[in-house]
């Protein structure tokens, strides 16, 4: 399944936030969008499910497969976001509810998107934890989030984005409220599920180290605008448009190298 | 040469109701000479920000030294302090500031601090790369990479003889990260004061540092010369950290993994507190706890 963003236009308030943006994703690929903090790229990720901010006007077109998402109704939206589509947020200590306990919030879009009863919806939980590499995932079920620490909460957020088998997956700077001992297993993580279930990533990051781990291609933003894409090697090695290479030179090590 | 900062085997431990005592900093021993850069770098949760503040004053000792210029530094009361020659930039400039009061103002403080009746705030704000006219607006008029040029300016305003840096470009933007750590280093060396820079960011420090430490649940494990540490790390953990940075070399290779998490602070393992994480753990580090430096590993025991 691909997903293809194209023309993308956002404006809230009368400022244009998005000015076109074009981005495909597909399936089994992860792509990495880079740019500088307010270049736009955590609101393409937001435009994409539809949880863009109120009085925004949105113009283009994402289209998921056949669908097109933007001029869908709230009703079949809903079923897109969260089971066809999910997200990963910056930071766990913040996305994950704090008084409802891992299994609750595992389960409970499970049990409205695929319908399932409450033991199936456990069984499958319990497996997806072990997936996503928590140790004792059975105990671990009934547990709080504050029972765990920062990378183990994001492997539990993305165990949750994962829990209804969606076909794409946005993670916005997943690993970026992380230590590096840490952000290393959250990456490789990542990178094992796209490989193993086939899932189109949009990886939206600020650090071009974590970009060029995991990215199979890489699109850089500045001001609402995609100004270079293309694979990885060709656009981290020999960058054609100015604004990367003058994000590649910015970097503590660039004058080292 | 004399050294400038001298903590000698610092405890500093965490009491609240209820709970077990934390010892976050465990008997660290680390040195700044004047116009040196160190770097301090371990996880979170490792004690790095604890034991800044305890050089501060801001947290209580409970068993070690801390000396400065050869004084105590004693902890930091409600009365005129005198002991001004250390200065800190926090890691938040958002809530660093004063958002009701001009900048120019909140560098004033600074420079009253240090009866520094000759140089003008605006005169500060050019050293940090700022317009002068900014000295009279407020802060939410700045971006963050602005606000913590202010907040070294206002560090700068008090002429310390140590500038502490606790995190103080992880609240930035990456593109402003580099600037802002390699102007903290410029402005400390020119003025001939010592700079302790505490980052989990290793790049950065690599860039600035002329020495660093590493510190593992609240002990300093590996301490040498940037260069050295970087091109021959000795101590496992140091190792493991820094194979952990992901190369922006476009090759696509996967960053290695440090299995486990670090261990509460409240009970940590015995013997070496990087046992149960290492990959070249031997029997006896599981018993007995490496107490001496500069790598503080069982395999790099001093002859």
């Amino acid at each position: 399944m691909t997903l293809d963003i194209t023309g993308l236009r956002v404006s809230i308030g009368g400022k244009e936030i998005l000015r076109g943006v074009d981005l495909r994703l597909q399936a089994g690929r992860v792509h990495g969008l880079a740019g500088e903090s307010g270049s736009g790229k955590t609101m393409t990720g937001l435009a994409t499910l539809g949880l863009l901010p109120h009085g925004a006007r949105t113009t283009g077109s994402i289209r998921l497969g056949e669908r097109e998402l933007l001029t869908l109704p709230p009703k079949e939206l809903n079923q897109v976001r969260g089971g066809r589509i999910a997200m990963v947020f910056q930071d766990p200590a913040t996305s994950l509810h704090p008084m409802l306990t891992i299994g609750t919030q595992l389960t409970e879009h499970m049990r409205h998107h695929l319908r399932l009863g409450k033991a199936e919806a456990k069984a499958r939980a319990v497996e997806l934890l072990g997936k996503v590499r928590i140790p004792g995932p059975e105990e671990a079920y009934g547990r709080f989030p504050h029972q765990f620490s920062g990378g183990m909460r994001q492997r539990i957020a993305i165990a949750i984005a994962l829990a209804c088998s969606p076909e794409v997956l946005i993670a916005d700077e997943p690993t970026t409220a992380l230590d590096v001992t840490v952000q290393a297993g959250v990456l490789r993580l990542l990178r094992g599920l796209c490989d193993e279930l086939g899932l189109a990533v949009l990886l939206v990051t600020h650090d071009l180290g974590v970009m060029s781990a995991v990215a199979d291609e890489v699109s850089v933003m500045k001001d609402g605008l995609v100004v270079e894409s293309g694979p990885r090697g060709r656009v981290l090695r020999e960058p054609e448009h100015p604004y990367t290479r003058a994000l590649l030179d910015s970097l503590p090590d660039a004058e080292l190298r | 040469m004399t050294s400038l900062l001298t903590i000698d085997d610092l405890v500093v431990e965490h009491r609240s109701p209820g709970r077990p005592v934390v010892r976050a900093v465990a008997g660290a021993s680390l040195t700044v000479r004047p116009g040196e850069v160190v770097g301090l770098v371990g996880e979170s949760g490792c004690g790095k920000s604890t034991l800044a503040r305890a050089v501060c004053g801001l947290n209580p000792v409970t068993a070690g030294s801390i000396d400065f210029d050869g004084q105590p530094v004693t902890p930091l009361g409600l009365r005129r302090r005198k002991l001004t020659g250390i200065q800190m930039v926090f890691q938040d400039p958002y809530a660093s500031l004063n958002p009701r009061r001009r900048v120019g103002d909140q560098i004033a403080d600074g420079l009253r601090t240090a009866r520094d009746t000759a140089t003008s705030p605006a005169d500060l704000l050019e050293r940090v790369g700022l317009p002068r006219e900014f000295a009279g607006r407020h802060p939410h008029e700045f971006s963050g990479g602005q606000r913590q040029r202010i907040a070294i300016a206002r560090a700068l305003a008090a002429r310390p003889r140590l500038l502490i840096g606790d995190e103080p470009i992880s609240a930035l933007d990456a593109s402003a990260q580099a600037q802002v750590a390699r102007l903290m280093r410029d402005l400390a060396v020119e003025s001939g004061a010592g700079l302790l820079f505490i980052s989990h960011d290793l790049s950065v420090v690599r860039l600035i540092a002329d020495r660093i430490a590493v510190m593992y649940l609240g002990k300093i494990v590996e301490v040498g010369d940037t260069a050295e540490v970087w091109a021959n790390p000795r101590h496992p953990y140091t190792r493991a950290l820094l194979a952990a940075i992901p190369q922006p070399d476009g090759l696509g290779v996967l960053p290695e993994e440090l299995p486990g998490d670090v261990p509460d602070p409240a009970s940590p393992p015995s013997g070496c507190r990087f046992n149960p994480r290492c990959p070249l753990v031997m029997d006896v580090c599981r018993d007995k706890e490496p107490d001496f430096g500069p790598v503080a590993c069982w395999l790099h025991e001093p002859k």
